[in-house]
């Protein structure tokens, strides 16, 4: 499949070059990692919220840089964990003096990396404080074959969303890692793909999917999904996510919540919207309340086509939070 | 050990031999894991520990200080799991080397090192992991040391020979942690890539202790050693083994 690459064995390290070109004014990189942070980092005084993984899920994570969400965001090799003495740097370059918070998407390369990132940056500065969220949203996991737990997968968005939103306004670091924790507890999503993705070192679809079937709880590292099935409507597809996160969640009767309808990578905005049309008048059909709803891509997977719907069930202090503004390169809220 | 700049030769050599014990094995290392994983394993140890090495070779500082280095060296070198798991593991553990190698320092540096694994990694025996050759490698060196006395070489021998058994035991195993567990029963019938270089690790300790430490002194007791149902001993033991020989 032709790919506007360059390079594979250089794809991260010119991304990220990219990305700092085209927000000057907002990021830069900290010299000699796969780290960004937000250009006036540390804050002093503040608590520093970051997060960090594999490649490949672009805007994810750099691209929530900014006031109101993510002070550093560290990129792996594609759909490889960064290494722990680079998010013992961006954990350092993120102390503003209150702590930092690393918001870890589920699974063991990272959560690994992460804790021992927080002991090798503690070592150096043992006034550090690490506080850490393990974001477990995939409701496609617990059936499947994996055992290692829920993926960490679009709901983490809504996770640095709050626990960013949170630092700015003043809270510590415990109050910051209980909003975060609070909005995992309450986040579900379940994902789907029409096609598989081309990883730039392989270069060819990780795994292979006929013209006429769909894989549904799929990943975002282009692992199999739980269920192959024959290709449906938009609408169906739609029932069908929409329905597992529901009975995940949970909400109580006639509870507010936001969405997101996210995109793959490889899935044309106007399909989003026609998943999202649906998803949309089910929840108004079950009584719950969409208070934000969300669609666009927010963490893909290369150029998988699919989406995954995400659901969070509000209470006031994450609807406030949600609600605060933010200004980053790929979400902003207007004050 | 003796004096520090042994101890630093014994270090350096131990090193390279493990760095080139792992390149040797690459391509079987990733074998093992295409089977169960993503296929890496043999490249990144080999590349973690010829960093390891060129990074132990350039430090100045004492047993402790290089065996530190190793272990940052593997946690920015290894990557993915293997990477805190190796790397971390060692770093934490090597403080224990503070006061230099000796049969008890060793022996609180393996279990320091291991109960560090299996903190990170929350695996238990049995879950198809490296810990499957490390928990028997570490117990029985501390036994032999600790209980039967016995020199460091001959703990080392028996602490190799229990991690040969761990690993072939990982192959009946189910995966329940690690990639290998996506898998489910499909990871049954395969030897775990993390067991078996931990193996690796252990034979290169034996093999430089070997070089480097007289095992006729030491383990003073002259009877046989009492060892449990691990046994089956190798043939050499005390009496017939001259200095620094492997084996025969």
């Amino acid at each position: 499949m032709r790919k506007l690459i360059n390079d594979p064995d250089e794809y991260v390290d010119e991304m990220l070059q990219g990305m700092v070109a085209a927000y000057p004014d907002r990021i830069r990189r900290l010299e000699d990692t796969e780290g960004l942070v937000r250009l006036d980092a540390p804050v002093e005084g503040k608590v520093g919220v970051v997060s960090g993984g594999g490649s490949g899920h672009e805007p994810t994570h750099a691209g929530y840089l900014g006031p109101g969400m993510l002070d550093g965001a560290a990129a792996g090799e594609v759909f490889t964990s960064p290494t722990a003495d680079q998010l013992s740097e961006l954990l350092t370059a993120c102390e503003g003096g209150a702590g930092v918070l690393a918001v870890v998407k589920n699974y063991e390369g990272d959560v690994m990396n992460f804790e021992t990132a927080a002991e090798m940056a503690g070592m150096e500065n043992e006034d550090l404080e690490v506080a850490q969220v393990v974001v477990n949203d995939d409701v496609a996991v617990e059936d499947s074959l994996y055992t290692s737990g829920r993926r960490g997968v679009c709901g983490t968005i809504f996770v640095h969303k709050v626990a960013g939103a949170a630092a700015r306004r003043g809270d510590d670091l415990d109050d910051v890692q209980r909003v975060a924790q609070n909005a995992i507890e309450n986040v579900g999503t379940m994902g789907m793909a029409l096609t598989s993705c081309v990883t730039p070192a392989k270069g060819e679809p990780t795994f292979d999917l006929d013209e006429d079937e769909i894989e549904l709880g799929i990943g975002i590292h282009g692992e199999p999904g739980t269920e192959r099935t024959e290709a449906m409507s938009a609408d169906r597809v739609a029932e069908h996510l929409t329905e597992a996160v529901l009975e995940d969640v949970d909400p109580a009767e006639g509870a507010e919540v936001a969405t997101i309808v996210n995109g793959m990578g490889g899935t044309p905005l106007s399909e989003l919207f026609i998943v999202n049309r649906r998803v949309q008048e089910l929840l108004a059909d079950r009584g719950f309340d969409t208070w934000n709803g969300r669609v666009g891509e927010y963490m893909t997977s290369l150029d998988m086509c699919g989406c995954s719907v995400t659901v969070l069930e509000l209470d006031e202090e994450t609807k406030e939070l949600l609600a605060a503004p933010a200004e980053t390169p790929a979400l902003t809220v207007a004050d | 050990m003796a004096d520090a700049e042994t101890e630093r030769e014994a270090l350096l050599a131990a090193i390279a031999n493990v760095a080139d014990r792992l390149a040797a094995e690459r391509e079987y290392l990733t074998d093992l894991d295409s089977a169960i994983g993503d296929a890496d394993h043999g490249t990144n140890m080999d590349r973690g520990f010829e960093a390891a090495l060129e990074q132990a070779e350039s430090t100045d500082g004492d047993a402790a200080a290089i065996v530190k280095t190793v272990g940052t060296a593997l946690v920015s070198a290894v990557g993915g799991a293997s990477g805190p798991l190796y790397g971390g593991s060692i770093m934490s553990a090597s403080a224990e080397l503070e006061e230099g190698i000796a049969p008890e320092t060793t022996v609180a540096f393996a279990e320091a090192y291991l109960e560090k694994v299996q903190d990170r990694g929350d695996a238990q025996v049995g879950a198809k992991t490296m810990v499957d050759a490390l928990v028997p490698a570490v117990h029985t060196y501390k036994r032999s040391i600790e209980v039967d006395d016995l020199p460091p070489v001959e703990a080392l021998r028996k602490a190799a020979d229990a991690a040969e058994r761990g690993v072939a035991f990982t192959v009946p195993l189910r995966a329940k942690k690690g990639r290998a567990s996506y898998l489910g029963w499909r990871s049954v019938g395969h030897r775990d890539p993390g067991a078996t270089s931990t193996l690796l690790i252990v034979e290169e300790l034996l093999a430089t202790a070997e070089e480097f430490l007289d095992e006729v002194d030491g383990g003073s007791d002259a009877t046989a050693p009492t060892e449990p149902d691990i046994g089956a001993d190798d043939a050499e033991t005390e009496n017939g083994d001259a200095v620094g020989e492997e084996g025969e």
